[in-house]
């Protein structure tokens, strides 16, 4: 039973993690129309700052602030110097340059950084484990995780559902010519949208950062992963990225946690234990599959289209 | 052989590749370099695997992101069957081909009922899934991949360890596919399926079973590809689950973007471009990708109809 709890906070944990990549994954594509496999790398480039200012100032908390700024900063560069004359183009012309972009970054971060991972240390009182209820403990850091990402994911709502610009962002998500013709500056809310993203997925980066190494290729995984929770959620919808993810982050978590043993039961043990891991990897790929199938536009479509 | 060869300025350049690639074992012989062997061996058989890829993503405007899957498929049915013991390409080859023409029989069964950017994603989920179950066969090598110790025998007809005879193999076998898609696509069956590429409500109005036909198409695509990924096997005398990663996928959708999509030799085009750039860059720098991801992005932004559509003429 504790173990199950310590797997479901895990598993919210990871999903928290992908709406911060979902986020501006959907922003982008619902706005822009922009398939944008280049996201995972501001997740990378996001974790490698927070490894270097960190070092650098000495504070975590520093060096995070400093990243969030700088990921900030590239993907506006980014949405300026490349991005901007692929939209309107086809979506296999997005796939070509932007799977260009991804390879540039991997380049570029080995160029600058070297081929070794680096490494974030916490301050030490991150380090210790919580007592959430009487004789469960878990990682400090693993809450904060979660509770930073439950603000972020607050003031995203309040930013999109409650302020002039998200207006105008929703307004792009559903009839982009229509907010162009109303006389809104398009290509400065493009840019604004795009840094967003980009400032989303480097805190996702940065708090992921202190758990794994920071290493090159760490945005392929989980961009693919953010890719599946936006398409479950409906492309273009937050709401949706928001349960897609944590519904993706408890299966793939509680699924590996916990198929082995479920396995067991009615397999051998030596067949429970290679079927195990394939499967819960495979999972959420089924689950996708299994609502496109049944629901191809996702569990919530975004207004028109 | 109109199909080929009409009268077009890409045939010059079509027709000069060609000949350099049927003379490369010529080169390697006189000049004893083998290296030159290996990688045009892997540029024929990656293009088969690209030309198989524009059949349905050119012609048929199916956007697969998953079509590595069926690479490693291929690769797989030959090694997991070398290991135990069938060492015969009678029977390695057929299977590899039966196994990804059924892979994406299932695949194309569930992801054609979706459109646009949603049928791009579940492709790449399947593919993602094969990815997963091939490092969960522990038996045969896990995340490590699978050695193969033997070359598929094909009893005294072919011996696949002669490097030219291997590579001559590759080749007509890509000239066959290539043949047998432009054949394909100019038939009635694929005219109903560029039809339905540019408007599949007017296609099925007309009365043609459009589900059906793009079905048997991806089917045909996967097989294609299956066989790809037992030359490669053969080539490599290995094979592992990074062969079917999303960015390998990836790596092929740039190919047949980069050659020209919907053109014959479009894909062939792509991938020696692509492999040799690929090759040239880490010669002369430490970071490839510094040049190669901008030369990609330069490529979408400004090259329409990718390299083959250079020597197009312009439409009247």
């Amino acid at each position: 039973m504790l173990y199950f709890i310590e797997q479901l906070l895990n598993g919210v944990q990871l999903g928290m993690l992908l709406f911060l990549l979902a986020a501006g994954l959907t922003l982008i594509f619902g706005i822009m129309d922009l398939v944008n496999l280049a996201h995972g790398s501001l997740y990378m480039l996001g974790a490698y700052f927070a490894a270097t200012f960190a070092a650098l100032t000495g504070s975590f908390v520093l060096g995070a602030v400093l990243a969030l700024a700088a990921t900030f900063v590239s993907g506006v560069a980014l949405e300026v110097i490349a991005i901007r004359p692929l939209y309107g183009r086809s979506h296999l012309d997005h796939v070509l340059g932007t799977f260009g972009l991804l390879l540039f970054f991997n380049e570029l971060v080995r160029l600058v950084w070297g081929p070794a991972g680096m490494t974030l240390s916490l301050p030490g009182e991150m380090l210790t484990a919580v007592q959430i209820i009487p004789g469960v403990y878990y990682p400090a850091y693993r809450l904060v995780i979660i509770a930073a990402t439950l603000a972020v994911a607050g003031l995203l709502y309040i930013l999109v559902m409650r302020t002039r610009l998200g207006m105008l962002i929703r307004a792009g998500a559903s009839n982009r010519e229509m907010v162009g013709a109303l006389g809104v500056n398009i290509k400065l809310l493009y840019t604004l949208v795009f840094g967003l993203g980009a400032a989303l997925a480097g805190f996702a980066g940065l708090m992921q950062a202190p758990i794994l190494t920071v290493q090159i290729g760490m945005g392929e995984n989980i961009l693919i992963l953010a890719f599946v929770v936006i398409i479950i959620g409906g492309i273009g919808s937050i709401r949706g990225a928001f349960v897609a993810a944590i519904v993706v982050g408890l299966i793939d978590t509680v699924g590996r946690a916990f198929l082995p043993d479920l396995l067991r039961a009615v397999l051998n043990t030596n067949t429970a234990l290679t079927l195990a891991p394939a499967l819960s990897s495979m999972s959420i790929y089924m689950l996708m599959a299994g609502i496109l199938v049944f629901r191809p536009e996702g569990l919530f479509p975004a207004a028109s289209k | 052989m109109r199909v080929f060869f009409g009268r077009n300025p890409r045939n010059a350049v079509t027709v000069g590749l060609l000949v350099v690639l049927a003379l490369i074992p010529l080169y390697a012989a006189l000049t004893g370099n083998t290296f030159v062997m290996t990688l045009f061996t892997r540029v024929l058989i990656l293009a088969m695997a690209a030309v198989s890829l524009n059949l349905i993503m050119g012609y048929g405007g199916m956007v697969s992101f998953g079509h590595a899957a069926y690479l490693g498929l291929g690769g797989y049915a030959v090694g997991i069957l070398a290991k135990e013991g069938i060492g015969s390409g009678f029977i390695q080859w057929p299977a590899a081909i039966a196994v990804s023409a059924v892979f994406a029989l299932v695949v194309g069964a569930l992801s054609l009922r979706t459109r646009g950017v949603y049928f791009i994603m579940i492709t790449l989920a399947f593919a993602q899934m094969a990815y997963y179950v091939a490092i969960g066969l522990d038996r045969y090598g896990g995340d490590d991949g699978l050695t193969i110790y033997k070359r598929s025998q094909f009893g005294g007809l072919v011996d696949l360890n002669n490097k030219t005879l291997f590579y001559y193999l590759c080749f007509a076998l890509l000239l066959a596919s290539i043949y047998l898609v432009s054949r394909m696509v100019n038939s009635r069956f694929g005219l109903a399926i560029q039809g339905a590429r540019s408007n599949e409500r007017r296609m099925r109005a007309i009365g043609f079973p459009v589900f059906r036909y793009k079905l048997v198409c991806f089917v045909i695509a996967g097989a294609l590809c299956g066989l790809a990924g037992a030359l490669l096997a053969n080539h490599t005398n290995f094979i592992s689950p990074a062969m079917m990663f999303w960015t390998r996928s990836g790596d092929l959708m740039v190919m047949v973007v980069l050659g020209g999509l919907a053109t014959p030799f479009g894909p062939l085009i792509g991938t020696v471009t692509y492999l040799l750039l690929e090759e040239a860059l880490s010669r002369v720098t430490e970071y490839p990708g510094l040049f190669l991801g901008p030369t990609l992005l330069l490529v979408a932004i400004f090259l329409h109809g990718g390299i083959a559509g250079l020597f197009e003429r312009r439409a009247p």
